[in-house]
């Protein structure tokens, strides 16, 4: 079964007609690139697997959208709850004004987890899966806006694991960053497949090409063409897809 | 330029050529009358501004230090000794009972106006034009409401508490605007990330804006504390003049107060002066003291 399902989904915000009629599986343990020009509802999409949606006014969804066959839009679900299970990455690194490891204990905290030594061990573990622990281990107390825009990032995604997520979505988590950074995200990415489901919003196609094993393309508010990344890129079933991915337009 | 010779007169002539050119241009800056116009009247206005400071201080020194004497900071206030330490006392009463009630009656209507109320709604409009048509009236007239409302109609008398309650209402705007564009201030990618996480609404404030917005409140209760220290008017109808310790529901004059009551009465004015001396010093340690503790937020 897959981990989230999306049916005949469609969002309004206020009259726009953002995403139009949406049908996508999504597999466990895999990492899905989400591709398209700018403005063409992927971010939306990304956004509305935790919810972050419901922050904008005017905002509304009909269809479904299951995680692991719950409904995230159903009045039971609690939207909290929902966040913890579906992580975020934002596209500039955004760590909160305090300490690295208070930066990463935010999360634990916020669910509930007091003892010491127990946050300890998420601090560094989380870390540790983020390839960074070797970078600030000696400096958890210092503030963490002192550090790089790459060794941000990288600390925003082991905040986002701290929570041991289920799904971790991405919005465009590299395009901020230099070169040697992206290739480390990225990097991180193909590892953290194994124990996570990874969603990747992108402008960069050969960074599609690169990590993910599925890819969706976007075009005003329709995915035009989702399947096995290869198959995409190599012969793409649809004319538009085919014209995107050649630079012909976007 | 004819070209004769070899290159190295050639770059002697440019070189001339040059520092002529940078001399001109030299002479034209300080020629134009306008310009050194334009300059003297800075330097004027800035000397002047500084000027009109050093005065007033120097003038308040020296007129007062001389006149310090120990029997001004008596216990109990008599004709003889006209001593302000109730009075000093009297002002941090007042300035801590006025903050306790405006400071968060105002962070709090802050932290509504910008985190939950519709930002477009009517309801955030009338608030905005009641703040700042509060923050535009005179002190005399917020007395006068004071000595109805306060003394007469709830009856509190001439009183600390009816006192510190018109400053409350006085300063609650400050307060609120302040806080309020220091809450904007914080970037929503803080919020967008603490709501990421999954945490709620309330410990997204609390752990996260509220503290990166920290700096920013303190100065606007600095403001405040400032106007309290400052003001006579409000508190001549709603506090009274008299000069002992007061406690919640007693009549108490403040500093301000009392140094307006020493003028008024025309026999002290160099007991005057030295009150102000002494309450120069408390507003200098004050501002001084929340720079500092700003900072230190700030660092953290």
């Amino acid at each position: 079964m897959s981990k989230i399902d999306v049916s005949n989904m469609d969002l309004y915000y206020g009259d726009f007609h953002a995403l139009k009629n949406i049908n996508l599986s999504i597999d466990a343990n895999e990492v899905t690139a989400f591709i398209g020009p700018s403005g063409c509802g992927k971010s939306t999409l990304l956004k509305s697997i935790n919810r972050m949606n419901d922050l904008v006014p005017g905002c509304r969804i009909t269809g479904e959208m299951l995680l692991d066959g719950e409904n995230i839009y159903s009045g039971k679900m609690d939207v909290n709850g929902l966040r913890k299970r579906v992580g975020m990455v934002f596209q500039k690194p955004n760590p909160f004004p305090m300490s690295i490891y208070d930066n990463i204990a935010y999360g634990p905290r916020t669910h509930g987890v007091r003892s010491k030594a127990k946050l300890d061990d998420i601090v560094e573990q989380s870390l540790r899966q983020a390839a960074i622990w070797d970078e600030v281990k000696d400096r958890l107390k210092k503030s963490a806006l002192g550090m790089s825009g790459g060794q941000q990032q990288r600390l925003c995604i082991a905040r986002a694991l701290a929570v041991q997520p289920e799904v971790l979505l991405m919005d465009e988590p590299t395009s901020a960053l230099d070169p040697i950074s992206t290739s480390k995200i990225e990097d991180l990415a193909v590892e953290l497949k194994k124990d996570y489901t990874i969603i990747m919003v992108t402008h960069n196609m050969q960074q599609a090409a690169r990590i993910s094993d599925k890819t969706a393309f976007f075009l005003l508010g329709e995915v035009v063409e989702y399947g096995e990344t290869e198959q995409i890129f190599s012969m793409p079933k649809d004319k538009r897809t085919e014209d995107y991915i050649t630079g012909r337009f976007g | 330029m004819v070209i004769k010779g070899n290159g190295a007169v050639n770059t002697m002539e440019a070189v001339k050529i040059n520092t002529k050119e940078k001399e001109r241009t030299k002479v034209t800056y300080h020629k134009s009358v306008f310009s050194s116009v334009l300059t003297g009247i800075t330097w004027g206005a800035a000397i002047l501004a500084l000027a009109v400071l050093v005065f007033l201080v120097g003038f308040i020194l020296i007129r007062g230090v001389k006149n310090l004497t120990l029997e001004q900071f008596a216990w109990t206030y008599n004709t003889e000794n006209v001593t302000m330490l109730p009075a000093i006392i009297n002002t941090v009463t007042m300035t801590v009972l006025s903050l306790l009630l405006a400071a968060p009656l105002g962070i709090f209507s802050a932290i509504y106006l910008v985190e939950y109320a519709n930002k477009r709604g009517t309801l955030v409009g009338l608030i905005r034009i009641t703040a700042e048509t509060l923050s535009g009236i005179p002190s005399i007239v917020y007395g006068l409401f004071g000595m109805l409302f306060f003394t007469k109609t709830l009856k509190m008398g001439y009183s600390m508490m009816s006192g510190a309650c018109t400053l409350a209402i006085m300063i609650l705007p400050l307060i609120m605007r302040t806080a309020e564009e220091a809450l904007k201030s914080v970037p929503d990618s803080y919020r967008e990330a603490s709501f990421g996480l999954g945490a709620g609404k309330l410990r997204t404030i609390f752990k996260i804006v509220l503290p990166s917005a920290v700096p920013g409140i303190l100065s606007g209760v600095i403001l405040a504390t400032g106007r309290v220290v400052g003001e006579t008017a409000a508190l001549l109808f709603t506090a009274g003049t008299i000069a002992k310790v007061a406690g919640l529901m007693d009549s108490g004059r403040t500093l301000a107060v009392h140094m307006y009551a020493l003028s008024s009465e025309g026999l002290y004015m160099n007991q005057m002066y030295a009150t102000g001396v002494i309450l120069m010093l408390i507003v200098l340690l004050i501002n001084g003291c929340s720079g500092m503790i700003a900072k230190k937020i700030a660092k953290k």
